[in-house]
């Protein structure tokens, strides 16, 4: 060897492989603003497309007069319910089985609606013709709370389905009930919760949230009459699945529809769904020709298209006094607004909510969901988490610190005591689930000695006795998180999105210089595949990672996959680019074997190419051999390098993590501050350790936006409030806390790559840490449970209510 | 979110916008920064149909000294508030309030004149200016009219600004060198109004209060002058009693709207809060 020739950590660094804090490749483009969004697209005699939108609830309608709109120059159509029966569109199907209005056909179902759409030759004509529009309403009572749905006195809906005795989940009690979910054996919970020592029961709220991207939800649609093809630009996270879904609905041949998604700013699960705006902007460029663009804007957008959450908990733990958990009861009325159009794999109207045990060690559990219709807008998404796992995870996280709060103990203590042991791995929960890998208490106590979680303990007692004292008007919550979740669907044999199974892909093609490009089904929105993809594929094939380039999005080139959302595409796309890459290395074997003149088994891989057993000058790069492969491949064999996989994963994945904050409260004001938030994350196996920072990073800022003030919000007359982000709380970089994290390593045994996932993690698991927090801070005064969001107001109210203000305080 | 239709005028003088305000009638908006009038139109709860741009008139901008008065023209940024040693010296109360007011981005473009104009109670400026004795200079075909920031606000949106006429100016009378000032504002988070706010400006004397003026933000349908409450510490020594009393007086004149800041019975509680913080953060800073 010369000076030259590089050291093995010159040629592994070269690849930046897995496990390498690889500068994000897109941002490149996206720091200059280069970015290409679905908004940058402007096709040739673009029209433009907005929503009149109703101001009631609920409301009859008596008429629509488009006549007024139609005479403003440059309003070219109004496209109402009646135009949209013509072409049977009046109505769509939801992911979860139902069906929704388009537009309101006969009546509204909540404030915002959308009841008709203009299409103009510009933005501002546009909304000149919808105020240009009159709707003649007749109001109704509306329906606001959930727990009055399924009174026998309360407003019927949907009547388009009020005779319907049985919904896409079975039968139906109520004509605003939409399912009922039942999971676990009731029994041997019954029998739990009789023998117990110590129950706790409680209602346990999750309200109602919205994913709020940085980028509205918005399309482009382009018809070519003469080619009979529809092209359709669009924020979708899921861009195959829009495909087959407007096939079925628009009864156009799949092959000659292409959908595009361009870069995407954040989904987080709001754009997952089919939306009226995509229906009608595809409807009005079959009727006008011209090329239809729909942009949200963002009210709109909060108001609108995809809520989450809104999930009522009445949880009950059964345990003995020594503190083991025997039981879990949980009854969840979900407010699922005025259609069902949850995203959820289509076997699941819950999601995956019963992963409600977490990691603990419950011998039974039962779970009933039941979902409910309100005047509210639709969605129910899964808003950076899997779905229905963060209400999961808050549901045992506040049920065990309130059941530790009852016993005495400490509710890390609790957890110890309760969680599954690393030997119960596959672990089978007592609600259905093959738990893969983890390693529980090893990471609770890391996070413990990090904290130091005694020492805090005793600074809280001390600030505890300073309260009761009147030396300080400002108390201490530590609040402690230990989430489990499930992420990756997912299996073919029990998920699947309308039929479609829930597999991934990818597809490998190597160029002859020796570098590639990678096509695959799932969908950056932020998360950086075409940074994380390449790096998994150099490590695989020893290519260098800036030599692979990966693209995503388009439907015509990648292969087919089911997108990105639930934390699924590292578990699922991640799996199938390793499984596409390990194909490539197997004909490059092959090849290398013939050039080097030995049989493939005497050939070893190393890092960047093959070398012979035992002789070590005998070596062939794969950069050389792409070159052969194409120009001078082995007699017989095929040329060419290119590999499709398309994998469908034997299981889930469950990623876990400890989260604790620490946060002060002064009780005057409600005024809190994060004073410490440490967040250990286990995903398996680390792609690229900065990008998973930042993935946490993310997540935890949302989940304290979520926990601490976030909040769609109705009145008793279900007018939406919090719909701008005026109210609807988004923390800016002086309201955000530091965050701490560290990790854990425990892979997924059945993944190839040893990968879980993780950027829906600190959404699933910050909520409760942070909510936890300030229950745990007012505990001591008497509280049980306060529900979110912990905004000011609230805690004051909390603090009010516990009697720490007193009414007349300002009387001398 | 898209305003309705507008025609736009850029006058290079304030004669000639006043002209243009005459002519154009009750239509006519002056625009400033627009951060306040332009959010309201994009939701069309403002529909003026011709918009008169006040950028071009350079008269209308800049601060100066003027004997024993600072003045400040109606089109100077808040962000030139905050540039200005003048004021950082002078009316340091001006630069801590205008500090609290939303993010750099409002403050490039959000002017004094605007915001003491606009009516809202939530604008900070409006009480501040009535804490400091300020008179606001009106201009229309009428002529001048000088009235006093205490008589101008008279409902939300509502100002004694007639139909036609145009702020040119606020005078702030210069605080004595000794006095101790104090803007407190609770608000959600950058960017937010806010949900209760009081400002102070007192001169101490041999450890008592000698002077005070105490004004409310966000706690009615205008900016408040809290008379009673500042006469409760008036020679006091701003002891737990007073400061109390001083508390329940501003409370008994906050009415405030509910809305997601909190309830008008926990914005009335942190306004009093408010009143007492700024009360001792100002006394703190007296010489
Ligand atoms: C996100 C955000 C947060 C904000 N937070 C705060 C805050 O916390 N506190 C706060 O005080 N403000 C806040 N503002 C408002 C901001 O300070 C505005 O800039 C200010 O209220 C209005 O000033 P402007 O120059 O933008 O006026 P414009 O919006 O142009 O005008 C406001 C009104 O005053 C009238 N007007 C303007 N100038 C004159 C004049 N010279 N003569 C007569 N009439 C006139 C206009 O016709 C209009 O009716 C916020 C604004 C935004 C967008």
């Amino acid at each position: 060897m010369n000076d030259m020739t590089p050291t093995r950590e010159e040629r592994e660094a070269r690849l930046e492989g897995m496990g390498c804090k690889r500068k994000r490749v897109e941002d490149v483009r996206f720091t200059q603003g280069k970015g290409n969004y679905v908004d940058d697209v402007k096709l040739p005699g673009m029209l433009h497309g907005d929503f009149v939108r109703s101001p009631h609830a609920h409301a009859r309608i008596k008429s629509i007069n488009t006549e007024k709109a139609l005479k403003i120059p440059g309003v070219l159509a109004v496209l109402t319910a009646e135009t949209l029966k013509t072409v049977n569109l009046a109505w769509m199907p939801t992911l979860a089985g139902d069906v929704q209005m388009v537009l309101a056909d006969g009546k509204v179902l909540f404030q915002n609606q959308e009841v008709a759409f203009v299409v103009a030759t510009d933005r501002y004509t546009a909304d000149d013709g919808i105020n240009a529009v009159e709707v003649e309403y007749e109001p109704l009572p509306p329906l606001v709370d959930p727990f009055k749905s399924m009174n026998s006195d309360a407003q019927i809906l949907r009547e388009d389905i009020k005779d319907k005795k049985d919904g896409a989940h079975g039968p139906r009690k109520h004509p605003n009930h939409i399912f009922e979910w039942t999971v676990g054996d009731k029994d041997l919970t019954d029998a739990a919760f009789k023998k117990a020592d110590v129950t706790i029961k409680e209602l346990i709220s999750y309200h109602r949230v919205h994913p709020s991207p940085l980028e509205t939800c918005q399309c482009v649609c382009s018809f070519d009459k003469v080619k009979g093809e529809l092209t359709i630009y669009g924020t979708f996270q899921a861009p195959h699945v829009i495909r087959t879904v407007v096939a079925l609905i628009a009864k156009l041949p799949e092959q000659k529809i292409h959908v595009i998604s361009p870069d995407i700013g954040g989904g987080f699960g709001n754009k997952v769904g089919a939306y009226p705006g995509y229906i009608c902007a595809a409807v009005a460029t079959i009727v006008t020709g011209k090329s239809v663009k729909w942009v949200e804007d963002r009210m709109e957008n909060l108001t609108t298209t995809s809520f989450a959450r809104d999930y009522h908990m009445t949880t009950e733990i059964a345990a003995t006094k020594e503190g083991k958990v025997t039981g879990l009861r949980v009854h969840v009325l979900a407010d699922h607004g005025a259609f069902d159009a949850c995203a959820d794999p289509s076997k699941w109207p819950a999601g995956f909510f019963n992963i409600v045990t977490g990691s603990y060690d419950f011998p039974a559990a039962h779970l009933t969901v039941d979902g409910v219709y309100t005047n509210k807008a639709p969605g129910g998404v899964a808003y950076r988490c899997s779905f229905r796992v963060t209400e999961a995870a808050y549901c045992i996280e506040r049920g065990m610190d309130i059941l530790a709060q009852k016993l005495g103990m400490d509710p890390a203590e609790l957890r110890l005591k309760n969680f599954i042991k690393p030997e119960q791995f596959p672990y089978h929960s007592a609600l259905g689930w093959e738990y893969d890998s983890g390693d529980y208490a090893t990471a609770m106590k890391k996070a413990m000695e990090t904290t130091q979680y005694a020492a805090l303990r005793r600074e809280q007692a001390a600030k505890r006795e300073a309260f009761k004292r009147g030396e300080t008007r400002e108390i201490m919550g530590i609040g402690v998180s230990f989430f489990t979740e499930i992420v990756g669907a997912g299996p073919s044999k029990n998920c699947d999105i309308l039929g479609i199974a829930m597999f991934d892909s990818c597809e490998i093609r190597m160029h002859p210089t020796g570098t590639g490009i990678a096509r695959m089904g799932s969908k950056s929105q932020g998360q950086g595949h075409e940074t994380t993809w390449a790096q998994i594929i150099a490590t695989e094939i020893g290519i260098p990672a800036d030599n692979i380039m990966v693209e995503e999005g388009n439907t015509d080139t990648a292969p087919y996959g089911l997108g990105t959302y639930g934390s699924r595409s590292t578990p699922v796309a991640g799996a199938a680019i390793a499984m596409a890459a390990r194909k490539i290395k197997a004909k490059a074997q092959m090849i290398a074997a013939y050039k080097l003149e030995v049989h493939e088994d005497d050939l070893e891989w190393d890092i960047d190419g093959f070398r012979v057993k035992g002789l070590p000058e005998k070596f062939l790069g794969m950069k050389d051999i792409c070159w052969i492969a194409y120009n001078s491949p082995p007699p017989g064999l095929e040329p060419g390098l290119e590999a499709v996989s398309y994998y469908d994963p034997p299981n889930m994945t469950y990623p876990f993590g400890a989260y604790i904050c620490v946060m002060d409260i002064e009780v005057d004001t409600g005024v809190y501050k994060v004073r410490r938030f440490y967040a250990l994350d286990d995903c398996g196996t680390r792609i690229n350790p900065m990008i998973i920072e930042g993935q946490v990073h993310g997540g935890l800022t949302e989940a304290f936006a979520i926990a601490m003030g976030q909040e769609i919000h109705y009145d008793n007359e279900g007018n939406v409030l919090g719909g701008s982000f005026m109210d609807f709380f988004l923390p800016t970089a002086v309201e955000t806390p530091h965050w701490e994290t560290d990790f854990t390593v425990t892979p997924s045994p059945h993944h190839p790559i040893g990968a879980k996932g993780v950027g829906e993690s600190p959404n699933v698991g910050g909520v409760p840490a942070f909510s936890n927090a300030v229950n745990d801070a007012f505990s001591f005064l008497g509280a049980t449970h306060i529900q979110m969001p912990h905004d000011f107001w609230r805690n004051w109210k909390a603090a009010k209510q516990l009697g720490l203000i007193k009414d007349a305080a300002f009387a001398a | 979110m898209i305003p309705g239709q507008f025609q736009y005028y850029r006058p290079a003088t304030t004669a000639e916008a006043i002209g243009l305000m005459a002519k154009l009638g009750d239509d006519a908006r002056p625009l400033a920064g627009g951060h306040s009038l332009i959010p309201m139109m994009k939701l069309r709860l403002a529909t003026p149909e011709h918009l008169v741009d006040l950028h071009g008139i350079a008269s209308l901008k800049g601060i100066r000294r003027e004997g024993d008065r600072i003045v400040i023209g109606a089109m100077t940024t808040q962000h030139d508030l905050l540039a200005s040693d003048e004021i950082a010296k002078m009316l340091p109360i001006l630069h801590e309030t205008s500090l609290l007011i939303a993010d750099p981005q409002v403050r490039y473009m959000g002017t004094i004149g605007g915001n003491v104009a606009n009516g809202d109670p939530g604008n900070d400026m409006p009480a501040l200016m009535m804490t400091l004795g300020a008179t606001y200079h009106l201009e229309g075909q009428g002529g001048v009219r000088q009235v006093p920031a205490a008589e101008f606000y008279q409902g939300a949106y509502f100002t004694a600004l007639e139909p036609g006429e145009i702020l040119t100016a606020i005078a702030v009378p210069t605080p004595a060198a000794n006095h101790g000032y104090a803007y407190e504002k609770l608000k959600r988070k950058i960017g937010d109004y806010a949900t209760a706010a009081a400002a102070v400006v007192l001169t101490m004397s041999g450890g008592k209060v000698a002077t005070c003026s105490i004004g409310l933000t966000n706690l009615s349908e205008t900016a408040l002058l809290a008379d009673e409450a500042a006469k409760a510490v008036i020679g006091t020594s701003l002891d737990d009693a007073s400061l109390k009393r001083a508390a329940a007086a501003a409370e008994a004149i906050m009415s405030p709207a509910g809305d997601g800041r909190g309830s008008p019975e926990y914005r009335k509680y942190v306004g009093g809060i408010m009143v007492i913080r700024a009360l001792q953060h100002a006394a703190a800073r007296a010489k």
